[in-house]
């Protein structure tokens, strides 16, 4: 029988309880939010604790989802069902769907949060993807107050983060950029599994002033070839899982896509950087060699996506990347499923 | 410390330690051995319960998170001595073989339907994948879903499980309640099992 040793629970009544807490027991407390990683890993004896901290409470102060001029603010106790079933994540980063639809199964969804899956800081986990492909931020809360780090510095090493012993993750800070679109591709060895490569691409175009009548090779057909002019990437970047020591962002990629006009050849030429740029480790799921040619394909194929999602919704004319509906929209608990947690 | 939290509609109170899991408190506290126990990590789903009406894998909740919540298991499927849709589709349409994982697939199950009245098979499949049958038994478990789905659109539609190509099984030559009447197989005849009918 597995179970975790012994240990005190206590349950969090308020953002700064909790941290009081945390400041008073030190490294022999952890928070424990949906606990689907830290549970595990505390009957394999891979984690021990002297207490439990539930947040499980504080929903009301980190479990939203809200949409502000230009940015979007996810509390870390947002869950992934959440995540999934978001209307507005859908139509701004419809790469949180196509995620989370292949992160664990739909009853894990359930409990896990988007705060515990950072924190876990798992190389291979998804959601730590897609905020590395977002170019997201982590506000991190301790007893002295806030403090707000990019990915790149939140995610130390494996299972290692920026949050010391005394604070905790409260949100997660997207950028939203008009024109812009994205994508996840995983590659997994059955539902529900750890990732044998993933990779996201986040793109924000803009209209050339090029008259240049070219045919875009687009993979959208030339859906955003309005008036004449060809869309050029303004932005882009890749977010790999399962290829190295933490879920990577590939500045090189984004350095070589901007201010390019969007097309298979670039793609490839992305693919191809982002297969030299990683590390992967051949183990049960594949060989090095696979998961470079994974790392390659995904890449490309995520980055096709996001550009075609993108001059679709131009195409549209929606409000596809627009923030303008007003601050402080909230989507907390709102799919008429009692949540008291 | 002590745990209070109501199953199925009973208020219960009980003094545990704080490392209990919600699956043994179920089985070992209020000897409700209805939900099974099974890979203690998350993957099988035969733990299943509901919180506050959500799916969730009791192996991997501990017993004081669901403090103050709302717990339902398979024992409270059964509403006034009438099974549920989704135990009745299970009998009719051979669910279950060992029925090991049956408790956690019947509460996904019923979550999903209470949802999506009715899920293409693609849905309940997708709604099943965190779950695990090791008779390899999915089809019956799919198909017996869309039973209690028909049988509950049935009281709407009169649709009923004919509609999916269900035929009844006869052993012997002899109809079920024939055998039955001849005290041949009385446990196999009290239902009768569906298979798919025949192209």
């Amino acid at each position: 029988m597995q179970v975790p040793a012994p240990f005190e629970y206590e349950r969090a009544t308020s953002v700064d309880q909790a941290i009081g807490l945390l400041d008073r027991l030190g490294d022999t407390a952890r928070l424990i939010a949906g606990g689907h990683s830290l549970l595990p890993m505390m009957k394999l004896r891979l984690a021990n604790f002297e207490y439990l901290i539930d947040i499980n409470d504080l929903a009301g102060e980190l479990g939203h989802i809200t949409v502000e001029p230009g940015q979007i603010r996810i509390g870390a106790l947002t869950r992934h069902r959440e995540l999934l079933e978001s209307a507005v994540l859908a139509e701004t980063f419809p790469i949180f769907a196509d995620a989370e639809r292949v992160i664990a199964d739909p009853v894990v969804r359930n409990r896990g949060t988007i705060g515990g899956s950072l924190c876990q800081a798992d190389p291979s986990e998804d959601l730590s993807a897609v905020c590395t492909t977002l170019g997201a931020s982590c506000v991190i809360q301790g007893a002295g107050g806030r403090r707000v780090v990019t990915m790149e510095e939140f995610h130390r090493g494996p299972y290692e983060t920026a949050v010391g012993d005394a604070e905790m993750l409260i949100e997660v800070r997207f950028p939203v950029r008009p024109y812009g679109s994205s994508a996840y591709e995983k590659v997994e060895r059955r539902a529900g599994d750890w990732a044998v490569v993933s990779a996201g691409a986040a793109v924000w175009l803009a209209d050339s002033a090029s008259t240049d009548t070219d045919t875009d090779t687009g993979a959208a057909g030339g859906a955003g070839a309005i008036g004449g002019a060809r869309p050029v990437i303004a932005g882009a970047r890749v977010g790999l899982a399962a290829v190295g020591p933490n879920t990577t962002g590939l500045p090189e990629i984004s350095r070589a896509l901007r201010g390019l006009p969007p097309s298979e050849e670039l793609y490839e030429r992305a693919g191809t950087i982002a297969a030299a740029s990683c590390e992967p480790v051949t183990d049960r799921r594949g060989s090095a060699d696979y998961k470079r040619h994974l790392a390659k394909e995904l890449t490309v194929r995520a980055l096709r996506r996001s550009v075609a999602r993108a001059q679709q919704a131009r195409t549209n004319g929606g409000t596809h990347s627009s923030t303008g509906n007003g601050a402080g929209h909230r989507t907390g608990h709102g799919n008429g499923h009692p949540q008291g947690d | 410390m002590q745990v209070t939290m109501t199953v199925n509609g009973d208020e219960v109170t009980r003094e545990i330690e704080g490392h209990l899991l919600l699956v043994h408190f179920l089985r070992d506290h209020l000897a409700l051995t209805g939900t099974h126990w099974g890979c203690d990590t998350s993957n099988c789903g035969t733990c299943v319960v509901w919180m506050d009406g959500e799916p969730v894998k009791s192996c991997t909740v501990l017993a004081a998170m669901a403090g103050g919540h709302d717990i339902r298991t398979v024992e409270g499927l059964e509403r006034e001595g009438r099974l549920d849709p989704v135990q009745q589709g299970f009998m009719e349409c051979h669910g279950l073989q060992c029925g090991f994982c049956t408790p956690g697939m019947m509460m996904t199950a019923r979550a999903l339907l209470d949802r999506n009245k009715e899920p293409s098979e693609q849905e309940i499949r997708e709604a099943l994948s965190g779950q695990i049958c090791r008779c390899t038994g999915y089809t019956t478990i799919v198909r017996s879903i869309q039973w209690a789905a028909a049988e509950e659109a049935g009281t709407r539609t009169a649709r009923g499980a004919e509609s999916f190509g269900h035929r009844q099984i006869r052993r012997g030559g002899l109809d079920r309640a024939e055998a039955d009447d001849r005290g041949e197989g009385p446990e196999l005849s009290r239902r009768h099992i569906c298979l798919p009918a025949r192209p």
